[in-house]
């Protein structure tokens, strides 16, 4: 790793956020508070208040209006950041598919909550997977340096002619939002030098009119295939803005998926967020056991990285999805996506799709182990129920 | 000629800014929109959520707008006037309009929370409410500003209701109640008094809000060249109140020295057809109370 000008610091999961939004130098700032994302914008108000960031920060009075400023301020080019959470993110959820639509980059950092009712403050992905058919470019972080690392790298993806699709950065609220870690600070000029200015032709401009956000009755769907063909494109951009991105500052991410000790794993549990890093400890108790088990941890969710599953789930025995979230009525929408893609292998492997962590339910060590370990005698021929709930009180059927 | 000084019919620039559009015959909102760009001129950012206006002029590639111009979200015409502005600003635009152009449910009913969040702020945007009284682009359904008596499709009038309940929100209350710096109504009929105001707001260093009666031939059922007549029969009848908040006060800017008749700019109208003598007796009623008021509080 190169020497940085950067420094070390002890910060959590929102103060991270609030760091790298500094560093990425928006224009505007639309937010309103949410537990627990409240600390991002307040973190961001010091740093505007202070001189450290030259932004225009704007006081709106809900969700909803808190994207129709950032729509309004990118209608115009200018380069901007929200936040939000759970209720928040639904309130705005008109607005959307109405920015993605628009083609305008716009950074939002959810803190993810699950949904009332009953009303509850922890941890679980309801909020943002409900989003999932927004256009939104989706990404779940597991730790808060990857946090900073990836509002940084959103700019870039976002801002990329080739994709030109807003991002939502997804922490697991109170666990990743409000837990304290050292991050790898980087220096202003080096996050200058990787991003640069955002640069649009789609944009309202005094010396060139334009209508943005107009209606298009008959060209609708040509539109949206538009947008279809451009998010495809999005997986190789997304995966070279993360190489360029190590190599300037010593930190890569694996792209849409990084596969840990997957290589030679009879089987696989496919996790998303800050429950990865309990499974990797679990993984490398059991590889030091004898057990050849993997994690694939599943960073996009938008676009979906349906080569990436195909290929794991075409070399192991079994495979588990871990969704902090249902379909009620159906099964985890992760284990649905995962699904869509591994059926069409020719003969795809027996999986399980383990449900858990709802309203912030822990999802232990023991019940990683209990995963891996069903998984393993689905290997070896035995079956097992397809939806398994994880770490609940009440009793049900498979 | 400085186009954005340009107030009266003399001075009015020959240059459409909204041009080409598919509005009804007798328009009274596109006129509206009309002359308030050729105040504001081609420097100008423009939204307008749903509504017949954006309906009739951003049907891509016909698009009717010469200037920038983008549809908001319905509820959120406020808040992208402020984006917009914000982004300007930050980006160090100079010499520009901001403007908004929203109907009377997108201002009074799910627009009203954006909007006051805007004044709250005190971006530097001009905020127009084009009044037709009631949701006429989704075919004339009742709004928060459809006045008392009127027939919509959602208000119908028969044996046991007549017509709409409400009382007409007072959104030049409302918006003065915020401490705008500059807030005004104004009818298509006094054309005039209602180009001065849009030069007013565009002077206004911060949020302005201006509310214009524009007459609907087909929501309200009067001949469509009569749209121009209805706006200033309005005015008239005392019914419509030309008037503004500025320095902290409320100004009657037009005082009759005689009322015309109520009962005859409502009977002109298929929505009132219906109304009974003691019902336009309480519009009566209702309006020499608000005339009282007026009077004995505002600078007249």
């Amino acid at each position: 790793m190169r020497p940085m000008p950067g420094c070390r610091i002890f910060v959590s999961g929102d103060e991270a956020v609030a760091e790298a939004v500094r560093l990425a130098r928006p224009h505007v700032i639309s937010a309103y508070p949410i537990t627990p994302q409240t600390v991002v914008v307040e973190k961001i108000s010091e740093f505007v208040e202070d001189g450290s960031l030259q932004a225009e920060y704007l006081h709106v009075e809900s969700e909803h209006s808190a994207m129709s400023a950032a729509l309004g301020a990118a209608a115009v080019g200018a380069r901007t950041f929200t936040a939000t959470s759970s209720q928040g993110l639904l309130y705005m959820a008109e607005l959307l598919p109405y920015v993605s639509g628009a083609r305008f980059p716009v950074v939002m950092m959810n803190a993810n909550r699950t949904l009332a009712t009953p009303w509850a403050l922890l941890s679980d992905h309801r909020d943002s997977l409900s989003q999932i058919d927004s256009g939104w470019i989706q990404v779940y972080c597991e730790d808060a340096q990857e946090a900073l690392d990836m509002i940084i790298q959103a700019y870039r993806i976002a801002e990329d002619p080739r994709v030109m699709a807003p991002i939502m950065v997804n922490l697991d609220g109170f666990l990743l939002t409000h837990t304290y870690e050292m991050v790898d600070l980087p220096g202003q000029e080096e996050v200058d030098g990787f991003l640069p200015p955002y640069r649009t032709e789609n944009k309202m401009a005094l010396d060139d009119p334009k209508t943005v956000c107009y209606a298009a009755m008959d060209e609708y769907m040509e539109f949206h295939m538009k947008q279809e063909l451009d998010m495809r494109k999005a997986p190789a951009v997304i995966a070279e803005i993360d190489r360029e991105f190590g190599e300037r500052f010593g930190r890569t991410y694996h792209g849409m998926v990084e596969q840990y000790r997957c290589e030679d794993a009879d089987v696989v549990l496919v996790t998303l967020g800050t429950v990865t890093g309990t499974a990797r400890v679990v993984v490398d108790d059991m590889r030091k056991e004898g057990h050849r088990v993997g994690l694939a941890k599943l960073r996009f969710v938008r676009p979906f990285p349906r080569q990436e599953m195909m290929e794991i789930a075409g070399r192991v025995k079994a495979m588990g999805v871990v969704d902090k979230d249902l379909s009620i009525g159906y099964e985890g929408i992760v284990f649905t996506n995962v699904n869509s893609s591994v059926c069409d292998l020719a003969s795809p492997p027996p999986r399980i799709n383990f449900i858990g962590g709802l309203g912030g339910r822990n999802i232990s060590k023991q019940h990683i182990r209990s995963m891996f370990n069903q998984l393993i005698e689905m290997a070896g021929g035995e079956s097992r129920d397809r939806i398994q709930f994880v770490n609940v009180g009440c009793e049900h059927n498979g | 000629m400085d186009e954005k000084r340009a107030t009266n019919a003399r001075e009015l620039t020959n240059t459409e800014y909204l041009y080409g559009h598919r509005a009804c015959a007798g328009c009274g909102g596109s006129l509206a929109l009309r002359l308030a760009m050729k105040v504001l001129g081609p420097r100008t950012f423009v939204a307008i959520p749903a509504n017949c206006m954006s309906a009739v002029s951003f049907l891509y590639p016909q698009i009717s707008f010469t200037t920038n111009a983008m549809i908001s979200p319905f509820p959120a015409t406020g808040a992208v006037l402020s984006g917009i502005e914000a982004g300007a600003r930050a980006l160090g635009l100079k010499d520009y309009n901001v403007v908004g152009f929203a109907g009377d449910g997108g201002t009074a009913d799910i627009g009203i929370q954006a909007l006051s969040g805007a004044i709250d702020r005190g971006d530097r945007i001009i905020y127009v409410c084009y009044d037709n009284e009631a949701y006429m682009n989704t075919g004339i359904q009742k709004s928060g500003l459809t006045p008392f008596g009127s027939r919509t499709t959602t208000s119908p009038a028969g044996r046991n209701i007549p017509g709409a309940a409400g009382r007409k929100k007072d959104m030049l209350e409302i918006v003065a109640a915020h401490g705008i710096e500059y807030a005004a109504t104004a009818s298509i009929g006094y054309p005039e008094d209602f180009l001065v105001k849009i030069g007013k707001a565009a002077q206004c260093g911060t949020t302005s809000y201006i509310q214009v009666l524009s007459p609907c031939a087909t929501g309200w059922g009067f001949p469509v060249e009569q749209t121009v007549r209805m706006g200033k029969d309005a005015v008239d009848c005392g019914l419509w109140i030309l008037a503004e908040y500025e320095n902290d006060e409320f100004v009657l800017n037009r005082k009759p020295r005689e009322f015309s008749s109520v009962e005859e700019y409502l009977r002109k109208q298929a929505r009132f057809r219906h109304l009974k003598e003691k019902e336009i007796d309480f519009i009566v009623a209702n309006r020499d109370r608000k005339w009282a008021k007026i009077l004995k509080n505002w600078r007249n």
